[in-house]
C-alpha cells in the first residue's frame, strides 16, 4: 500500500502549519535573541522597537502569567531569558506585531546592553569545570579492571562526532487563537501534542484541559520538534492569551538554525582489549556529550548512548561512563538515533584502531564479536531473537563481502589518482523508550453508521508513514477496505497524554492501541452478528467486508451489518489503549530489560576518494535489514534509504560550526550542507532478512525509523579504508564528519 | 503594475516591485502549495517555473521564487503545482506517488514542478536530464533514490514527446492541463496590447550588427527595454536587480521595500556573440544561457560539467554573468572562469531619461533607457580592488563581457571544489587557461578563488609559467610562487591551510586534466 498521503503531497494540497488558512486579525510573532552566548542582561530597550508602525506588543519574561520555564526533564530552561543569556539564540522577548515585515523590521530596533560571560563550548572544558547537568552515569557488565590483564592487545583513543541539524525542510511553527472560557487552541508543528500542551498549560498558569493542542502533519521533524516545538507554541500561546486574538509563527530557517538545538556533538575516550583470537575482551569508554545550554532531553539522549555503547556486539567486560555536559550552545535535542550513533561510532572507532594497530581487518574483529542469542548487555537485558549473525551472514552471502574487498583492492592497485574504500556496518538497536513510563499510547476509533471508520491516535505524522500503517492495521483488524478509514489530525482533546512520536515506537505503540479499540468494536458488532445470525460471536468473521458465519457467507456485510448496531444501540466507538509489556528498567542498579526488541541490520558501504582533490562518492550501500514480517515494504524501505541518506550526511559533509564565542557560523543553507541527489549513493540495496518478526511489533513488522540512520557511520570508515589505501601511515582520526577538507588533510598533512 | 499570467489566472499585482514572488504566490494570491523552506534559494522548495516567449515558442525555465523579484516575471507565465494538477494525478505526480518519491511532503510540490518543466522543454529527455531538473530540490526524508526512480520513469515516459511542440504534446498526453496551450497566444496578446513599440535602446548591443541567436533575442528585434519601477526621475537610490540571486540572500529582508530597477530582462544585454576569434556574452546572460549556447560547448568541451558545478538548475536560470562579477564575492565561479580567460567587459553608464510612463498596460514600456554614453572597456581582472571594492562607480553596469576563443593551442581547465559537489559554493576554484606551443607555455592565465579578498587573478604565478615548458618542476615552481600571491582566511568552508593545500591540489588538478599523459600525482606531490 502506497502511503496515503501522497496524492496530497503530489499535489501541493497537504497542509502544512503555514498553509493553515489565517483568520482575520491574526497577529504575527517573531522573538528575539540577544547577540551572545553568554551574558548579564544590563539593559533591555523595546522602546524603538514598541512604537514601530504595526507592532502591536513586545513580551518579555515579566509577561508570563504562569511559569517562565519549558524545561521537560529538568526545569532548567526559561522560555525567555531573564538576567542572563545561556546560548546565542536564547529567546529574550516576543515581538508581536500585525504583520511578519513590520516584527523583522521591530525587531533590528531592539537594544540590549549586556556583561559579557565566559562562554564554553567543549563539553570537556564543561566537565572540567563541574559543569554538568546530571551526576555521571555509569553502565557496567564484568569487570575490565580486571580483565585488561587477560587481552593481548589494548588500545586506546579518541573518537569525536559532531553535532547535526535536523533540517526539517518545514522549519518550526505554531499558530494559537482563543477560544472560550479563558481557553486556547494551538496548531502546532510538534512531534509532542502533550508535551506542547504540558508546556503551555505551565507557562499559562492554566489546567491543561484549557490547552488544545492539533497537529495535521509535520514537513519533518527527526527529533527536532520532539521537545524543541514547544518554546514556540508557547509563545504564540503567551501572546493570543494576552491579547485575545489570534497569534502566528512560523520560523525563519535562520531563526531556526540559530535558536535550535541539534544532535549532540560528543567527545569520547575509548579503549579496548582484544584476546589472540579477536575477541573483545573488555571495553571502556567516556563520553562527553556537548548538551548545550540546558537539558532538554539531554539525559535521555546519554542514556542511549550508554545503551548502545557496544553496538551489536557482546563484550564480556564493558565499562562506559556518559556526562551531560553543560555548555553555551543551543540545547541540544533528539535527533533520529537519539545518542545511540554517538556511542555506536566510539566503539567502530576503536575496532578500527584495533584492526589498524594488528593489521587484520576491522571486519575480522567486528564479525568475531556479534552477539548471540541469550548475549547479555551491559544494561542487564538478555538477547533473544538475535539477528545480528544471520544478516551479517546474508549479507556476506549475497553481497560477498571477500568479492567486494579483492575489487577494490584490484581498483586500487591499478589507480594512483583515486582509491576506494569498503567499510562493513552492523548495527543493534533498542526498541522503546528507554524511559520505561513513556511506552503507553491510545487510540480513539469512530465506526459511523455508514461504515466509513475514523482514527485518531497520538502519533504524528511527519514522513515515517504513519498514517499509512495506521490505516492498515484498522482494515486489516476489520477486515474492510482501506479507503473506509479516515486517519483524524493528533489532537489533545481526542487522545491525551501522549508520549510523543519518536524512540521508533509511535507505529508500535499507537497502532496496538488502535488494534486494541478495533478489536473492542469488532467483539461488539460480532456479537451483533451472532444475535442476527443466529449464531455465536466465535462463529463470526469478517473477511474483505463480508459477514461470515462458520466461514459461509451470509446476507450481511459490512455496511448492513454498521447499520444495524447503530440502529440497535451497539457502541460504536472505542479508545483503545496499549503499554508495552515486559519492559522495566532501575536506574539506581542501571540494570533491567528496557527494550521490547532488538533491530538488526548488517552493511557494506563501499566509496571512493579523489586523492588529487579530496572529494569522494559513495559508490554503494549493500544491506539486510532486520524488518520483522514487513506490513509495508514501500514505508519501510523509504525509512531505509532516507535514514541512512541521513546518517551519511552526518558523517560526511553536515559539518556545524560555531566560533569560540558561541556563534553559530553554519547558519543557513548556504553554510549547512544536507545531500543532495548527487551526494548519496550510486547504489543502494536492501534485502530483508527473513523472519518471522516480532511479537512485541506491530503486525510483526518492527520498527525501522531510527536504526537505519546508523548504517551512514560506516561510510566514515570507508572513507578511511580508502585514505589509507593511498597513504598507509596516515594518521588515524577518528572526528566526524568526514568533511572533504579532513579527507585532504589526511591524505597529504 | 507587474502583470503576468500565474497558472491559469491574470495577475496584475500592485506590490513594489522588489517583493520576492513567493510572498505573492503564497499571501497574496493564497497558492500554498509552493513552500518556504530557506527563502535563499537553496531547497527548492519554492521551485516554480516560468514561461516566456522565445521566438514562436514559450520556453519555461525553473527558479526559486524566493529570490525572483516581482520586476522580474513581468509579462511572463508563473507555473506552481496548483498549476499543474488535474482532474487526476499527471504521470509527473502519478511516478513520485508510485515509487514513494514523497515521505513528509513538504519538498514534493518542489520536485513535481521541477520535473514537470521536463514535459515543456524541447530537448530529449533522459534520466540524466531529469535528475539535473531537480538538482536544487532539497529532500530530507527520502534519500532521493525513490525520486531518482520516479525520474526515470517520467524521462520514459517522455522519450515520445514532440521536440517541436513540447507543450502541445504535453497537454494531448495528460502531462499538462489544456490551458497551457493557450498560453503561447496570451503572452502575445499581452505583448500587443500593452502596445510594446520598438524601443531602440542605444545602448551598443553585444549582438549589434552581429548575426544573433534567434532564441536569445525577442522577435523582430523588439527588445524589452530596461524596466524601473521607480516612476520619478530620480532613481539614485533604486537597487539594481538582475537574476537577485546574491541580493536576495544578502537583503532578504529589506528588498520587498527597495526601489528595484531590473535588468533582468533586458534583451539588450543578453545574446552570446562570435566574431572572429572572439566572443562577446551579454551580462543579463546566465549560466544556463551559457550550457545554452552549442556554439560555446563546442569551443569549451567541458562546459557542462564545469558549469554543472556551479549551484544548481534553477540558480542558474537566474543568477547573470554581470550579476556574479560584480557581487565581487570571493569565490564567484563564473567569476574565476572568466578571469582566466583574461575577459574584458564592458561598463556603461545608465542615464536617467524618463520615458513615458504606461504603468497601466501588462506589459509596461520602459522609462528608463540605456544610453551609449560613458562606455568604458577594461579587463575584469582590474575590476576588483578590495574585498567586495569595484573599480566601477554606482551608476555603472556591466553590460558584457568579451574574450579570445580558445584555439588548437588552447589548454583550458575549471575546478572546484565545495562541501557538497553540488548546489555548494566554492571552498576553493580554480582556472587556467594556457596558450601552448608544444610543450612550452607561451602564455598562461590562472585564477583563484577562496584564497583572497577578491576573486584572484594570479598575476605573478601566470607571468611564471609564461615561457616555461610543461614539467612537474614548472609546476612545482608555480606552486612555491601561488603561495606568496594568496592569503586565504578560515571561515566556516574551511580552514586557511586547507585552502592553501587544496588549491595546491587543485592546480595539479589543471596540470593532470590538461597533459594526462605527462603529470603522474606522486610526481607532483613528491
Amino acid at each position: 500500500m502506497k502511503n496515503i498521503d501522497s496524492s496530497g503531497h503530489v499535489t501541493g494540497r497537504s497542509i502544512y502549519l503555514d498553509d493553515i488558512p489565517v483568520m482575520q486579525g491574526t497577529l504575527y510573532a517573531l522573538p528575539y535573541d540577544a547577540p551572545s552566548a553568554h551574558a548579564n542582561i544590563k539593559k533591555l530597550d523595546v522602546s524603538e522597537a514598541t512604537a514601530y508602525p504595526g507592532v502591536i506588543r513586545i513580551l518579555t519574561y515579566t509577561d508570563v502569567p504562569g511559569e517562565n520555564q519549558i524545561g521537560g526533564i529538568i526545569p532548567d530552561e526559561p522560555l525567555f531569558a531573564e538576567k542572563e543569556i545561556h546560548f546565542w539564540g536564547m529567546p529574550v522577548a516576543l515581538i508581536i506585531a500585525t504583520s511578519e515585515n513590520a516584527a523583522i523590521q521591530a525587531r533590528k530596533l531592539i537594544t540590549v546592553e549586556l556583561e559579557e560571560l565566559p562562554v564554553i563550548t567543549d563539553p570537556r572544558e564543561a566537565r572540567a569545570k563541574g559543569e554538568l547537568i546530571i551526576p555521571p552515569r555509569t553502565f557496567k557488565l564484568g569487570d575490565p579492571k580486571q580483565a585488561w590483564a587477560k587481552c593481548a592487545h589494548v588500545f586506546e583513543g579518541r573518537a569525536d562526532t559532531n553535532g547535526q541539524e535536523h533540517l526539517y525542510i518545514e522549519t518550526q511553527g505554531a499558530y494559537a487563537y482563543p477560544t472560550e472560557h479563558g481557553s486556547i487552541r494551538i496548531s502546532s508543528s510538534t512531534q509532542g501534542p502533550t508535551a506542547v500542551q504540558r508546556t503551555v498549560a505551565k507557562v499559562l498558569g492554566v489546567p491543561m484541559h484549557k490547552v488544545e493542542v492539533d497537529v495535521t502533519r509535520l514537513g519533518g521533524g527527526f527529533g527536532g520538534k520532539e521537545d524543541q516545538a514547544s518554546a514556540w507554541a508557547a509563545m504564540v500561546a503567551l501572546a493570543s492569551y494576552l491579547l485575545k486574538k489570534p497569534v502566528k509563527l512560523a520560523m525563519h530557517r535562520m531563526d531556526d538554525m540559530r535558536m535550535t538545538g541539534k544532535r549532540h556533538p560528543y567527545s569520547s575516550d575509548f579503549k579496548i582489549g582484544l584476546d589472540k583470537d579477536l575477541k573483545i575482551v573488555a571495553y571502556e569508554a567516556t563520553f562527553h556529550q556537548n548538551a548545550g545550554a540546558a537539558a532538554d532531553l539531554s539525559p535521555a539522549v546519554m542514556e542511549r548512548t550508554l545503551f548502545h555503547a557496544t553496538n551489536s556486539y557482546f563484550v564480556p567486560n564493558v565499562e562506559v561512563t556518559a556526562y551531560c555536559c553543560r555548555t553555551h550552545l543551543p540545547p541540544n535535542t533528539a535527533f533520529r538515533g537519539f545518542g545511540g550513533p554517538q556511542g555506536m561510532f566510539v566503539i567502530e572507532s576503536a575496532i578500527a584502531k584495533a584492526a589498524q594497530e594488528l593489521g587484520v581487518s576491522a571486519r575480522e574483529i567486528q564479525r568475531r564479536n556479534l552477539m548471540h542469542e541469550g548475549s547479555e548487555f551491559s544494561y542487564g537485558q538478555i538477547a533473544e531473537h538475535v539477528n545480528a549473525t544471520p544478516a551479517w551472514e546474508l549479507a556476506d552471502r549475497t553481497f560477498d563481502f571477500d568479492k567486494q574487498q579483492a575489487e577494490v583492492d584490484a581498483f586500487n592497485a591499478k589507480s594512483e589518482t583515486h582509491k576506494k574504500g569498503m567499510a562493513i556496518m552492523p548495527i543493534c538497536f533498542g526498541i522503546s523508550f528507554t524511559n520505561t513510563p513513556m511506552n503507553h499510547a491510545r487510540a480513539l476509533v469512530h465506526v459511523y453508521q455508514d461504515g466509513s471508520v475514523g482514527v485518531s491516535t497520538g502519533g504524528v505524522e511527519m514522513g515515517q508513514g504513519l498514517n499509512t500503517k495506521m490505516v492498515q492495521v484498522a482494515a486489516a483488524v476489520f477486515s474492510i477496505d482501506p479507503s473506509r478509514v479516515k486517519l483524524e489530525s493528533t489532537n489533545t482533546t481526542r487522545v491525551a497524554n501522549t508520549s510523543p512520536s519518536a524512540a521508533s515506537a509511535t507505529a508500535d505503540l499507537n497502532g496496538k492501541a488502535l488494534e486494541n479499540g478495533c478489536n473492542a468494536i469488532l467483539a461488539r458488532i460480532k456479537e451483533k452478528a451472532s444475535r442476527m445470525l443466529k449464531s455465536t460471536p466465535e462463529a463470526i468473521t469478517i473477511v474483505n467486508e463480508a459477514v461470515l458465519n462458520n466461514g459461509q457467507p451470509t446476507e450481511l456485510d459490512w455496511k448492513k451489518l454498521i447499520h444495524a448496531c447503530h440502529w440497535d444501540r451497539v457502541n460504536l466507538s472505542e479508545s483503545g489503549h496499549y503499554a508495552t509489556p515486559e519492559i522495566h528498567f532501575d536506574k539506581a542498579k542501571e540494570k533491567g530489560h528496557p527494550f521490547a526488541y532488538h533491530v538488526y541490520g548488517t552493511a557494506a558501504v563501499m566509496v571512493t576518494v579523489d586523492c588529487i582533490r579530496g572529494t569522494y562518492v559513495v559508490d554503494a550501500v549493500k544491506l539486510v535489514h532486520d524488518f520483522g514480517k514487513r506490513m509495508n515494504d514501500a514505508v519501510d524501505i523509504g525509512q531505509i534509504e532516507g535514514g541512512l541518506v541521513q546518517g551519511l550526511g552526518w558523517m560526511t559533509m553536515e559539518e556545524i560550526v560555531y566560533n569560540d564565542k558561541g556563534k553559530l557560523l553554519s547558519n543557513a543553507l548556504s553554510t549547512y550542507k544536507v545531500p543532495d541527489i548527487h551526494s548519496v549513493p550510486k547504489e543502494i540495496t536492501i534485502e530483508a532478512l527473513p523472519t518471522d518478526g516480532h511479537p512485541l511489533a506491530i503486525r510483526r513488522s518492527k520498527a525501522v525509523g531510527e536504526p537505519p540512520l546508523m548504517y551512514g557511520i560506516g561510510v566514515y570508515f570507508a572513507i578511511q579504508n580508502a585514505i589509507k589505501a593511498f597513504r598507509p601511515d596516515a594518521r588515524m582520526v577518528f572526528d566526524a564528519p568526514y568533511t572533504p577538507e579532513k579527507v585532504l588533510m589526511g591524505l597529504y598533512m | 503594475m507587474v502583470s503576468f499570467i500565474l497558472n491559469d489566472a491574470m495577475i496584475a499585482c500592485a506590490e513594489p516591485e522588489g517583493t520576492v514572488l513567493l510572498d505573492i504566490i503564497r499571501y497574496k494570491q493564497h497558492l500554498p502549495g509552493t513552500k518556504i523552506g530557506c527563502r535563499e534559494g537553496d531547497c527548492g522548495a519554492c521551485t516554480v517555473l516560468v514561461g516566456e516567449l522565445k521566438g514562436d515558442r514559450v520556453e519555461y525555465r525553473s527558479m526559486t521564487s524566493c529570490l525572483l523579484a516581482l520586476a522580474n516575471v513581468h509579462g511572463k507565465h508563473i507555473v506552481t503545482v496548483e498549476g499543474l494538477n488535474m482532474d487526476t494525478l499527471s504521470p509527473v505526480q502519478q511516478a513520485m506517488v508510485d515509487e514513494s518519491g514523497t515521505q513528509c511532503g513538504f519538498c514534493t510540490p518542489g520536485f513535481v514542478v521541477s520535473l514537470s518543466g521536463c514535459c515543456m522543454s524541447k530537448e530529449t529527455v533522459t534520466q540524466d536530464l531529469a535528475t539535473r531538473a531537480i538538482d536544487g530540490n532539497i529532500c530530507r526524508c527520502t534519500g532521493y533514490k525513490s525520486i531518482e526512480r520516479a525520474a526515470g520513469i517520467i524521462a520514459d515516459q517522455l522519450k515520445k514527446k514532440d521536440g517541436k511542440d513540447p507543450i502541445g504534446w504535453s497537454v494531448k498526453n495528460g502531462f499538462l492541463p489544456s490551458y497551457f496551450t493557450g498560453i503561447k497566444d496570451r503572452l502575445e496578446r499581452m505583448r500587443t496590447e500593452a502596445q510594446l513599440s520598438v524601443v531602440s535602446s542605444s545602448v551598443a548591443h553585444p549582438n549589434a550588427g552581429e548575426p544573433v541567436r534567434q532564441d536569445q533575442l525577442t522577435t523582430n528585434n523588439q527588445r524589452e527595454p530596461v524596466r524601473s519601477t521607480n516612476r520619478q526621475p530620480n532613481t539614485d537610490n533604486s537597487i539594481l536587480v538582475s537574476g537577485g540571486t546574491d541580493l536576495y540572500v544578502q537583503k532578504h529582508d529589506t528588498m520587498h521595500r527597495s526601489l528595484v530597477r531590473s535588468v533582468f530582462n533586458d534583451e539588450a544585454l543578453k545574446g552570446i556573440r562570435f566574431k572572429g576569434d572572439e566572443c562577446v556574452i551579454g551580462g543579463a546572460c546566465t549560466a544556463n544561457d551559457l550550457l545554452a549556447s552549442k556554439e560555446l560547448l563546442h569551443h569549451f568541451p567541458n562546459l557542462e560539467s564545469q558549469l554543472l558545478l556551479v549551484s544548481s538548475t534553477p540558480i542558474r536560470n537566474m543568477g547573470t554573468l554581470a550579476g556574479n562579477f560584480v557581487n565581487a564575492s570571493p569565490i564567484g565561479d563564473l567569476t574565476i572562469f572568466f578571469l582566466a580567460l583574461d575577459s574584458d567587459i564592458e561598463l556603461s553608464v545608465v542615464s536617467s531619461s524618463v520615458a513615458p510612463s504606461s504603468a497601466h498596460g501588462p506589459v509596461r514600456q520602459s522609462n528608463r533607457q540605456l544610453t551609449t554614453d560613458n562606455r568604458r572597456s577594461k579587463k575584469l581582472k582590474d575590476l576588483y580592488k578590495g574585498y567586495k571594492d569595484l573599480d566601477k562607480s554606482s551608476s555603472e553596469i556591466l553590460t558584457s563581457v568579451r574574450f579570445a576563443l580558445p584555439t588548437k593551442s588552447t589548454r583550458f581547465n575549471f575546478e572546484k571544489v565545495s562541501k557538497r559537489t553540488y548546489l555548494d559554493i566554492a571552498t576553493v576554484n580554480s582556472a587556467i587557461r594556457l596558450e601552448m606551443e608544444g610543450d612550452k607555455i607561451c602564455e598562461a592565465y590562472l585564477s583563484a578563488g577562496g584564497v583572497a579578498p577578491i576573486p584572484k587573478y594570479l598575476a605573478k604565478t601566470s607571468a611564471f609559467l609564461a615561457g616555461k615548458s610543461i614539467s612537474p618542476e614548472t609546476v612545482r615552481g608555480a606552486i612555491t610562487i601561488m603561495n606568496d600571491e594568496i592569503a586565504p582566511i578560515s571561515d566556516a568552508r574551511g580552514t586557511a591551510e586547507y585552502k592553501r593545500l587544496l588549491l595546491r591540489q587543485l592546480v595539479f588538478a589543471h596540470f593532470m586534466e590538461l597533459f594526462p599523459e605527462k603529470f603522474a600525482l606522486k610526481e607532483l606531490v613528491a
